[in-house]
Protein backbone atom coordinates (compact mmCIF):
# COMPACT_ATOMS: atom_id res chain seq x y z
CA UNK A 1 0.00 0.00 0.00
CA UNK A 2 2.79 2.82 0.75
CA UNK A 3 4.67 1.49 -2.44
CA UNK A 4 1.29 2.19 -4.35
CA UNK A 5 1.51 5.86 -2.98
CA UNK A 6 5.16 6.16 -3.35
CA UNK A 7 4.47 4.97 -6.75
CA UNK A 8 1.47 7.74 -7.46
CA UNK A 9 3.69 10.72 -5.90
CA UNK A 10 6.41 9.77 -7.61
CA UNK A 11 4.63 9.85 -11.47
CA UNK A 12 2.51 13.02 -10.40
CA UNK A 13 6.06 15.10 -9.44
CA UNK A 14 7.64 13.10 -12.88
CA UNK A 15 4.62 14.41 -14.53
CA UNK A 16 4.95 18.10 -13.27
CA UNK A 17 7.95 18.42 -13.65
CA UNK A 18 7.95 17.80 -17.54
CA UNK A 19 5.42 19.96 -17.76
CA UNK A 20 7.58 22.87 -16.44
CA UNK A 21 10.80 21.42 -18.60
CA UNK A 22 8.67 21.50 -21.70
CA UNK A 23 7.13 25.34 -20.73
CA UNK A 24 10.65 26.51 -19.90
CA UNK A 25 12.24 25.11 -23.06
CA UNK A 26 9.54 26.92 -25.20
CA UNK A 27 9.97 30.01 -23.42
CA UNK A 28 13.66 30.25 -23.84
CA UNK A 29 13.43 29.20 -27.42
CA UNK A 30 10.88 31.30 -28.39
CA UNK A 31 12.31 34.30 -26.12
CA UNK A 32 15.97 33.69 -27.22
CA UNK A 33 17.16 33.23 -23.54
CA UNK A 34 19.06 30.68 -21.40
CA UNK A 35 17.08 27.87 -20.01
CA UNK A 36 18.70 28.74 -16.64
CA UNK A 37 17.35 32.66 -17.11
CA UNK A 38 13.84 30.74 -17.04
CA UNK A 39 13.18 31.09 -13.41
CA UNK A 40 9.37 30.37 -12.14
CA UNK A 41 8.72 33.88 -10.68
CA UNK A 42 10.82 35.43 -13.82
CA UNK A 43 8.78 38.53 -15.82
CA UNK A 44 8.68 37.36 -19.68
CA UNK A 45 8.40 40.96 -20.18
CA UNK A 46 10.09 42.55 -17.32
CA UNK A 47 12.97 40.07 -17.25
CA UNK A 48 13.18 37.82 -20.13
CA UNK A 49 12.99 41.27 -22.41
CA UNK A 50 9.85 39.88 -24.39
CA UNK A 51 7.50 42.39 -25.91
CA UNK A 52 3.77 42.12 -26.09
CA UNK A 53 3.71 40.30 -29.49
CA UNK A 54 6.38 38.15 -28.42
CA UNK A 55 4.06 37.21 -25.17
CA UNK A 56 0.97 36.56 -28.02
CA UNK A 57 3.28 34.24 -29.84
CA UNK A 58 4.87 32.55 -26.27
CA UNK A 59 1.57 31.56 -25.61
CA UNK A 60 0.54 30.13 -29.26
CA UNK A 61 3.47 28.55 -28.83
CA UNK A 62 1.91 27.06 -25.53
CA UNK A 63 -1.17 26.52 -27.11
CA UNK A 64 0.82 24.27 -29.88
CA UNK A 65 2.56 22.00 -27.55
CA UNK A 66 -0.50 21.17 -24.47
CA UNK A 67 -3.06 21.21 -28.07
CA UNK A 68 -4.86 23.33 -25.90
CA UNK A 69 -6.65 26.62 -26.31
CA UNK A 70 -5.89 29.66 -24.14
CA UNK A 71 -8.31 31.83 -23.61
CA UNK A 72 -7.25 35.80 -24.66
CA UNK A 73 -8.28 36.90 -21.03
CA UNK A 74 -6.29 33.74 -19.14
CA UNK A 75 -3.50 34.10 -21.60
CA UNK A 76 -3.08 37.77 -20.55
CA UNK A 77 -2.07 36.37 -16.77
CA UNK A 78 0.40 34.19 -17.94
CA UNK A 79 3.18 36.19 -17.64
CA UNK A 80 5.75 33.80 -15.83
CA UNK A 81 6.59 30.27 -15.71
CA UNK A 82 5.45 29.29 -12.99
CA UNK A 83 1.82 30.99 -14.32
CA UNK A 84 2.07 28.75 -17.48
CA UNK A 85 2.74 25.95 -15.39
CA UNK A 86 0.20 26.52 -12.91
CA UNK A 87 -2.87 26.81 -15.75
CA UNK A 88 -1.18 23.85 -17.73
CA UNK A 89 -1.96 21.73 -14.95
CA UNK A 90 -5.03 23.17 -14.03
CA UNK A 91 -6.67 23.50 -17.31
CA UNK A 92 -4.28 21.04 -19.56
CA UNK B 1 21.20 76.81 -55.52
CA UNK B 2 23.60 74.38 -57.25
CA UNK B 3 22.74 70.39 -56.48
CA UNK B 4 24.71 69.08 -53.40
CA UNK B 5 27.29 65.78 -55.41
CA UNK B 6 26.55 62.95 -53.91
CA UNK B 7 29.03 60.20 -54.05
CA UNK B 8 28.98 56.18 -53.40
CA UNK B 9 30.91 55.43 -50.25
CA UNK B 10 29.74 51.89 -49.01
CA UNK B 11 28.68 48.53 -50.40
CA UNK B 12 26.73 45.34 -49.88
CA UNK B 13 25.33 42.44 -51.18
CA UNK B 14 23.76 38.99 -50.60
CA UNK B 15 23.46 37.48 -53.84
CA UNK B 16 23.34 34.37 -56.05
CA UNK B 17 27.36 34.57 -57.11
CA UNK B 18 28.54 35.50 -53.34
CA UNK B 19 27.47 36.43 -49.83
CA UNK B 20 29.33 39.25 -50.45
CA UNK B 21 30.58 41.65 -52.42
CA UNK B 22 34.47 40.83 -52.86
CA UNK B 23 33.25 37.20 -53.54
CA UNK B 24 30.30 38.13 -56.27
CA UNK B 25 32.60 40.47 -58.11
CA UNK B 26 35.70 37.92 -58.32
CA UNK B 27 32.80 35.61 -59.98
CA UNK B 28 31.26 37.83 -62.24
CA UNK B 29 34.45 38.79 -63.42
CA UNK B 30 35.49 35.06 -64.07
CA UNK B 31 32.20 34.60 -65.71
CA UNK B 32 30.91 31.98 -63.12
CA UNK B 33 27.21 31.49 -62.90
CA UNK B 34 25.47 31.18 -59.40
CA UNK B 35 22.05 29.33 -60.93
CA UNK B 36 21.67 26.34 -59.44
CA UNK B 37 18.44 23.89 -58.91
CA UNK B 38 15.87 24.35 -56.38
CA UNK B 39 16.18 22.15 -53.34
CA UNK B 40 14.08 23.94 -50.33
CA UNK B 41 11.00 23.76 -51.91
CA UNK B 42 8.91 20.61 -53.21
CA UNK B 43 10.48 21.16 -56.87
CA UNK B 44 9.27 18.04 -58.87
CA UNK B 45 5.58 19.30 -59.67
CA UNK B 46 7.09 22.77 -61.14
CA UNK B 47 7.73 23.88 -64.52
CA UNK B 48 11.03 25.23 -63.46
CA UNK B 49 13.60 23.59 -60.83
CA UNK B 50 16.09 25.98 -61.16
CA UNK B 51 17.18 29.70 -60.17
CA UNK B 52 19.04 31.65 -58.35
CA UNK B 53 18.22 30.99 -54.41
CA UNK B 54 20.37 31.91 -51.55
CA UNK B 55 21.91 28.89 -50.06
CA UNK B 56 24.82 28.65 -47.02
CA UNK B 57 23.65 32.12 -45.71
CA UNK B 58 23.71 32.41 -41.93
CA UNK B 59 21.28 35.73 -40.75
CA UNK B 60 22.89 34.94 -37.08
CA UNK B 61 26.33 36.25 -38.24
CA UNK B 62 24.33 39.27 -38.79
CA UNK B 63 21.64 39.24 -35.71
CA UNK B 64 19.82 37.24 -32.84
CA UNK B 65 18.18 34.10 -33.97
CA UNK B 66 15.42 35.73 -31.99
CA UNK B 67 14.90 38.58 -34.30
CA UNK B 68 15.21 36.61 -36.96
CA UNK B 69 12.94 34.61 -36.55
CA UNK B 70 10.10 37.40 -36.86
CA UNK B 71 11.39 38.18 -40.07
CA UNK B 72 11.10 36.98 -43.70
CA UNK B 73 14.10 36.38 -45.62
CA UNK B 74 14.18 38.75 -47.90
CA UNK B 75 14.42 40.81 -44.62
CA UNK B 76 17.27 38.90 -43.76
CA UNK B 77 18.95 39.31 -47.45
CA UNK B 78 18.19 43.25 -47.06
CA UNK B 79 20.08 43.38 -43.51
CA UNK B 80 22.90 41.17 -44.06
CA UNK B 81 23.57 43.79 -47.63
CA UNK B 82 23.03 46.99 -45.54
CA UNK B 83 25.50 45.81 -42.48
CA UNK B 84 28.12 45.23 -45.17
CA UNK B 85 27.52 48.53 -46.95
CA UNK B 86 27.38 50.52 -43.69
CA UNK B 87 30.37 48.69 -42.01
CA UNK B 88 32.15 49.24 -46.10
CA UNK B 89 31.42 53.36 -45.29
CA UNK B 90 32.11 53.34 -41.65
CA UNK B 91 29.26 55.09 -40.41
CA UNK B 92 27.90 55.25 -37.03
CA UNK B 93 24.86 56.94 -36.03
CA UNK B 94 25.45 59.31 -33.02
CA UNK B 95 23.72 62.06 -31.08
CA UNK B 96 24.62 64.45 -33.65
CA UNK B 97 24.60 62.57 -37.04
CA UNK B 98 21.29 60.34 -36.35
CA UNK B 99 18.55 62.84 -37.65
CA UNK B 100 20.68 62.92 -41.02
CA UNK B 101 21.04 59.58 -41.90
CA UNK B 102 17.77 57.81 -43.59
CA UNK B 103 17.15 54.28 -45.40
CA UNK B 104 15.65 53.67 -48.62
CA UNK B 105 15.47 50.10 -49.22
CA UNK B 106 12.75 47.99 -50.84
CA UNK B 107 11.38 44.93 -52.67
CA UNK B 108 9.96 44.18 -55.42
CA UNK B 109 7.58 41.65 -53.61
CA UNK B 110 8.21 41.17 -50.24
CA UNK B 111 7.66 38.40 -47.74
CA UNK B 112 5.92 36.13 -49.60
CA UNK B 113 7.52 33.25 -48.35
CA UNK B 114 6.08 34.23 -45.25
CA UNK B 115 2.76 35.18 -46.19
CA UNK B 116 2.00 32.05 -47.78
CA UNK B 117 3.37 30.21 -44.44
CA UNK B 118 1.14 32.84 -42.37
CA UNK B 119 -1.94 31.38 -44.70
CA UNK B 120 -1.13 28.15 -44.38
CA UNK B 121 -1.56 28.18 -40.86
CA UNK B 122 -4.83 30.20 -41.17
CA UNK B 123 -6.54 27.21 -43.03
CA UNK B 124 -4.75 24.43 -41.00
CA UNK B 125 -6.06 25.81 -37.34
CA UNK B 126 -8.02 28.84 -38.14
CA UNK B 127 -7.51 32.69 -37.22
CA UNK B 128 -6.01 31.87 -33.70
CA UNK B 129 -2.85 29.91 -35.37
CA UNK B 130 -1.94 33.35 -37.38
CA UNK B 131 1.36 34.19 -35.81
CA UNK B 132 1.24 38.34 -34.22
CA UNK B 133 4.69 38.42 -36.17
CA UNK B 134 2.57 37.53 -39.63
CA UNK B 135 2.19 41.21 -40.44
CA UNK B 136 5.49 43.08 -39.47
CA UNK B 137 7.56 39.74 -40.97
CA UNK B 138 5.91 40.47 -44.26
CA UNK B 139 5.30 44.06 -45.16
CA UNK B 140 8.18 45.69 -47.24
CA UNK B 141 9.01 48.27 -45.92
CA UNK B 142 10.03 46.51 -42.83
CA UNK B 143 13.58 45.87 -44.48
CA UNK B 144 14.16 49.51 -44.43
CA UNK B 145 12.76 49.58 -40.52
CA UNK B 146 14.74 47.12 -39.33
CA UNK B 147 17.94 48.78 -41.03
CA UNK B 148 16.58 51.82 -39.18
CA UNK B 149 15.95 49.90 -36.01
CA UNK B 150 19.15 48.04 -35.97
CA UNK B 151 21.53 50.94 -37.13
CA UNK B 152 19.72 53.68 -35.19
CA UNK B 153 19.14 55.76 -38.17
CA UNK B 154 16.81 58.60 -37.64
CA UNK B 155 16.74 60.37 -40.94
CA UNK B 156 13.99 59.42 -44.13
CA UNK B 157 12.97 55.56 -43.58
CA UNK B 158 10.86 54.17 -46.64
CA UNK B 159 10.75 51.60 -49.36
CA UNK B 160 10.06 52.11 -52.57
CA UNK B 161 8.51 49.49 -54.43
CA UNK B 162 8.45 49.22 -58.30
CA UNK B 163 8.95 45.74 -58.92
CA UNK B 164 12.26 44.52 -61.17
CA UNK B 165 13.15 48.66 -61.25
CA UNK B 166 12.92 48.78 -57.03
CA UNK B 167 16.41 49.01 -56.30
CA UNK B 168 17.50 51.46 -58.70
CA UNK B 169 14.45 53.51 -57.73
CA UNK B 170 15.49 53.25 -54.34
CA UNK B 171 19.22 54.61 -54.71
CA UNK B 172 17.39 57.72 -57.40
CA UNK B 173 15.34 58.91 -54.47
CA UNK B 174 18.10 58.43 -51.66
CA UNK B 175 20.01 60.68 -54.16
CA UNK B 176 17.44 63.12 -54.39
CA UNK B 177 17.33 63.34 -50.76
CA UNK B 178 20.71 63.98 -50.45
CA UNK B 179 20.47 66.66 -52.81
CA UNK B 180 17.74 68.38 -51.75
CA UNK B 181 19.07 68.48 -48.53
CA UNK B 182 16.82 66.63 -46.82
CA UNK B 183 19.92 64.01 -45.76
CA UNK B 184 23.23 63.78 -45.74
CA UNK B 185 23.68 59.68 -45.68
CA UNK B 186 21.14 57.44 -46.84
CA UNK B 187 21.61 53.40 -47.17
CA UNK B 188 19.66 52.63 -50.32
CA UNK B 189 18.85 49.69 -52.48
CA UNK B 190 16.92 46.39 -52.67
CA UNK B 191 15.76 43.21 -51.42
CA UNK B 192 14.02 39.81 -52.31
CA UNK B 193 13.33 36.59 -51.77
CA UNK B 194 10.70 35.65 -54.32
CA UNK B 195 11.98 31.37 -55.02
CA UNK B 196 8.77 30.84 -52.50
CA UNK B 197 6.07 28.30 -54.32
CA UNK B 198 3.62 30.63 -55.52
CA UNK B 199 6.56 32.81 -56.70
CA UNK B 200 8.20 30.67 -58.88
CA UNK B 201 5.13 29.26 -59.80
CA UNK B 202 3.44 32.66 -60.78
CA UNK B 203 6.66 33.64 -62.81
CA UNK B 204 6.42 30.35 -64.37
CA UNK B 205 3.01 30.44 -65.05
CA UNK B 206 3.10 33.88 -66.24
CA UNK B 207 5.55 32.09 -69.03
CA UNK B 208 8.71 34.81 -67.99
CA UNK B 209 10.81 31.92 -66.72
CA UNK B 210 13.61 30.20 -68.76
CA UNK B 211 12.75 26.55 -68.66
CA UNK B 212 15.96 24.80 -69.67
CA UNK B 213 15.95 22.67 -66.54
CA UNK B 214 18.44 20.35 -68.13
CA UNK B 215 21.37 23.02 -67.93
CA UNK B 216 20.25 25.39 -65.34
CA UNK B 217 24.05 27.89 -65.81
CA UNK B 218 23.48 27.96 -69.42
CA UNK B 219 19.89 29.77 -68.62
CA UNK B 220 20.47 33.15 -68.23
CA UNK B 221 21.75 33.82 -71.83
CA UNK B 222 20.71 37.48 -72.62
CA UNK B 223 20.77 38.37 -76.27
CA UNK B 224 21.12 34.83 -77.39
CA UNK B 225 18.97 33.42 -80.04
CA UNK B 226 18.27 30.57 -77.73
CA UNK B 227 17.26 32.62 -74.84
CA UNK B 228 14.11 31.15 -73.33
CA UNK B 229 13.04 33.79 -70.28
CA UNK B 230 14.43 35.08 -67.06
CA UNK B 231 15.63 33.24 -64.13
CA UNK B 232 14.30 33.81 -60.86
CA UNK B 233 16.88 34.36 -58.26
CA UNK B 234 16.98 35.90 -54.91
CA UNK B 235 19.98 38.32 -52.60
CA UNK B 236 19.95 41.78 -52.10
CA UNK B 237 21.90 44.80 -53.25
CA UNK B 238 22.67 47.86 -51.19
CA UNK B 239 25.07 50.94 -51.22
CA UNK B 240 25.62 53.78 -49.01
CA UNK B 241 25.54 57.52 -51.05
CA UNK B 242 26.37 60.53 -48.92
CA UNK B 243 26.71 64.26 -49.41
CA UNK B 244 30.32 65.06 -51.10
CA UNK B 245 31.60 67.14 -47.99
CA UNK B 246 29.83 65.16 -45.37
CA UNK B 247 32.09 61.98 -46.70
CA UNK B 248 35.41 64.43 -47.44
CA UNK B 249 34.83 65.55 -43.96
CA UNK B 250 35.07 62.37 -42.31
CA UNK B 251 37.92 60.78 -44.80
CA UNK B 252 35.63 57.96 -46.03
CA UNK B 253 36.62 56.26 -49.54
CA UNK B 254 34.86 57.43 -52.52
CA UNK B 255 33.86 54.65 -55.19
CA UNK B 256 32.61 57.25 -57.57
CA UNK B 257 29.79 60.03 -58.18
CA UNK B 258 26.23 59.41 -58.37
CA UNK B 259 25.36 62.44 -61.07
CA UNK B 260 22.25 61.40 -62.05
CA UNK B 261 19.03 59.31 -62.39
CA UNK B 262 16.01 58.83 -64.90
CA UNK B 263 12.50 57.56 -64.16
CA UNK B 264 9.49 57.03 -66.63
CA UNK B 265 7.20 54.87 -67.77
CA UNK B 266 6.26 53.04 -70.81
CA UNK B 267 2.27 53.81 -69.78
CA UNK B 268 2.11 50.42 -72.77
CA UNK B 269 1.50 47.62 -70.91
CA UNK B 270 1.76 45.38 -67.68
CA UNK B 271 4.56 42.93 -68.62
CA UNK B 272 5.60 43.82 -72.04
CA UNK B 273 8.37 47.13 -72.94
CA UNK B 274 6.97 49.63 -75.33
CA UNK B 275 7.54 48.94 -78.88
CA UNK B 276 11.30 49.85 -80.19
CA UNK B 277 11.63 50.04 -76.38
CA UNK B 278 10.62 54.07 -76.30
CA UNK B 279 10.15 54.24 -72.64
CA UNK B 280 13.67 52.66 -71.62
CA UNK B 281 15.42 54.81 -73.55
CA UNK B 282 13.35 58.15 -72.66
CA UNK B 283 14.85 57.23 -69.16
CA UNK B 284 18.56 56.71 -70.35
CA UNK B 285 18.37 60.15 -71.97
CA UNK B 286 16.78 61.50 -68.42
CA UNK B 287 19.63 59.93 -66.92
CA UNK B 288 22.36 61.62 -68.61
CA UNK B 289 20.53 64.75 -68.53
CA UNK B 290 20.00 64.58 -64.60
CA UNK B 291 23.99 63.78 -64.13
CA UNK B 292 25.03 66.40 -66.82
CA UNK B 293 26.44 63.67 -68.95
CA UNK B 294 27.55 63.90 -72.38
CA UNK B 295 26.00 60.51 -74.57
CA UNK B 296 29.46 60.40 -76.03
CA UNK B 297 31.00 59.94 -71.88
CA UNK B 298 29.06 56.77 -71.44
CA UNK B 299 31.23 53.54 -71.75
CA UNK B 300 29.85 51.05 -70.06
CA UNK B 301 25.85 50.29 -69.75
CA UNK B 302 25.03 47.68 -67.13
CA UNK B 303 21.77 46.10 -68.97
CA UNK B 304 18.34 45.45 -67.60
CA UNK B 305 19.01 42.19 -70.07
CA UNK B 306 17.05 39.72 -68.32
CA UNK B 307 17.01 36.93 -71.20
CA UNK B 308 13.35 37.23 -72.27
CA UNK B 309 12.63 37.23 -76.08
CA UNK B 310 11.40 40.70 -76.03
CA UNK B 311 12.87 42.97 -73.57
CA UNK B 312 16.44 42.42 -74.85
CA UNK B 313 15.34 43.07 -78.04
CA UNK B 314 13.59 46.54 -76.70
CA UNK B 315 16.47 46.99 -74.54
CA UNK B 316 18.50 46.92 -77.18
CA UNK B 317 16.66 49.29 -79.59
CA UNK B 318 16.25 51.59 -76.64
CA UNK B 319 20.05 51.81 -76.49
CA UNK B 320 19.82 52.65 -80.46
CA UNK B 321 16.99 55.25 -79.63
CA UNK B 322 19.26 56.61 -77.15
CA UNK B 323 22.50 56.67 -78.47
CA UNK B 324 22.12 56.72 -82.36
CA UNK B 325 25.61 55.31 -83.98
CA UNK B 326 27.55 55.26 -80.64
CA UNK B 327 25.19 52.72 -79.26
CA UNK B 328 27.87 50.34 -81.18
CA UNK B 329 30.81 51.77 -78.98
CA UNK B 330 29.10 50.94 -75.78
CA UNK B 331 30.38 48.30 -73.92
CA UNK B 332 27.01 46.48 -72.51
CA UNK B 333 26.94 43.72 -70.25
CA UNK B 334 24.32 41.65 -68.56
CA UNK B 335 25.27 40.26 -64.95
CA UNK B 336 22.06 38.56 -64.92
CA UNK B 337 23.71 36.23 -67.27
CA UNK B 338 25.44 34.97 -63.89
CA UNK B 339 23.03 35.98 -61.45
CA UNK B 340 19.50 35.76 -62.37
CA UNK B 341 17.28 38.17 -61.94
CA UNK B 342 16.93 39.39 -58.53
CA UNK B 343 13.86 41.70 -58.91
CA UNK B 344 13.50 44.21 -56.75
CA UNK B 345 17.42 43.59 -55.84
CA UNK B 346 18.83 43.32 -58.72
CA UNK B 347 19.09 47.14 -59.48
CA UNK B 348 20.60 47.62 -56.14
CA UNK B 349 22.97 44.53 -56.99
CA UNK B 350 23.74 45.82 -60.32
CA UNK B 351 24.22 49.18 -59.30
CA UNK B 352 27.00 47.48 -56.76
CA UNK B 353 28.55 46.02 -60.53
CA UNK B 354 28.41 48.99 -61.93
CA UNK B 355 30.41 51.17 -59.70
CA UNK B 356 33.06 48.33 -59.22
CA UNK B 357 33.12 48.57 -63.07
CA UNK B 358 34.18 51.88 -62.90
CA UNK B 359 36.19 51.38 -59.91
CA UNK B 360 38.19 48.76 -61.74
CA UNK B 361 38.00 49.90 -65.26
CA UNK B 362 36.55 46.79 -66.24
CA UNK B 363 33.41 45.29 -67.85
CA UNK B 364 31.82 42.11 -66.28
CA UNK B 365 31.21 40.04 -69.32
CA UNK B 366 27.91 38.63 -70.71
CA UNK B 367 28.00 34.75 -70.26
CA UNK B 368 26.44 32.36 -72.21
CA UNK B 369 25.98 35.04 -75.33
CA UNK B 370 26.90 31.92 -77.85
CA UNK B 371 25.07 33.09 -80.95
CA UNK B 372 23.63 36.29 -80.78
CA UNK B 373 20.03 37.02 -81.61
CA UNK B 374 20.56 39.07 -85.09
CA UNK B 375 18.34 41.60 -83.80
CA UNK B 376 20.42 42.27 -80.94
CA UNK B 377 23.79 43.28 -82.51
CA UNK B 378 25.77 45.46 -80.34
CA UNK B 379 29.04 44.41 -78.16
CA UNK B 380 27.65 42.56 -75.16
CA UNK B 381 30.70 42.27 -73.96
CA UNK B 382 30.72 37.92 -74.57
CA UNK B 383 31.97 35.42 -72.29
CA UNK B 384 35.09 37.19 -70.76
CA UNK B 385 35.50 41.01 -68.96
CA UNK B 386 37.33 43.30 -71.02
CA UNK B 387 39.48 45.84 -69.22
CA UNK B 388 38.81 49.39 -70.56
CA UNK B 389 38.72 53.17 -69.82
CA UNK B 390 35.60 54.32 -68.23
CA UNK B 391 34.28 57.61 -67.11
CA UNK B 392 30.66 57.27 -67.37
CA UNK B 393 28.86 54.32 -66.88
CA UNK B 394 25.04 53.27 -66.54
CA UNK B 395 22.98 51.11 -64.66
CA UNK B 396 19.12 50.07 -66.64
CA UNK B 397 16.30 48.76 -64.52
CA UNK B 398 13.02 48.07 -65.92
CA UNK B 399 9.68 46.64 -64.36
CA UNK B 400 6.71 45.00 -64.65
CA UNK B 401 3.97 48.01 -64.89
CA UNK B 402 6.20 49.76 -67.26
CA UNK B 403 8.07 51.21 -64.68
CA UNK B 404 11.73 52.25 -65.72
CA UNK B 405 14.79 53.27 -64.01
CA UNK B 406 18.35 54.47 -65.12
CA UNK B 407 21.38 55.22 -62.76
CA UNK B 408 24.08 57.43 -64.23
CA UNK B 409 27.54 57.21 -62.24
CA UNK B 410 31.23 58.73 -62.88
CA UNK B 411 34.50 58.78 -61.79
CA UNK B 412 34.90 60.38 -58.86
CA UNK B 413 36.93 64.22 -60.04
CA UNK B 414 37.44 66.66 -57.81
Amino acid sequence: MRGAWIALYWRKNTKMSSIEERVKKIVAEQLGVGEDEVTPEASFIDDLGADSLDAVELVMALEEEFECEIPDEEAENITTLQQAVNYINANG
Amino acid sequence: MSKRRVVVTGLGMISPVGLDVASSWENILAGNSGIKPITHLDIEPFSVRFGGPIYGFDIEQYIPKKEARKMDKFIHYGIAAADQAIRDAGIEATDENANRIGVVVGSGIGGISGIEQGYAAYLKGGPRKISPFFVPANIVNMVAGHISIINGFKGPNISIVSACSTGAHCIADGMRMIQYGTSDVIVAGGAEMATSPTGLGGFAAARALSTRNDDPQGASRPWDKERDGFVLSDGAGVVVIEELEHARARGANIYCELVGAGMNSDAYHMTSPSPGGEGAAECMRLAMEDGGVNPEEVAYINAHGTSTPAGDVAETMAMKRAFGDDAYKLAVSSTKSMTGHMLGAAGGAEAVFTILALRDQVAPPTINLDNPDPECDLDYVPHTAREMPMEVALSNSFGFGGTNGTLAFRLFKD
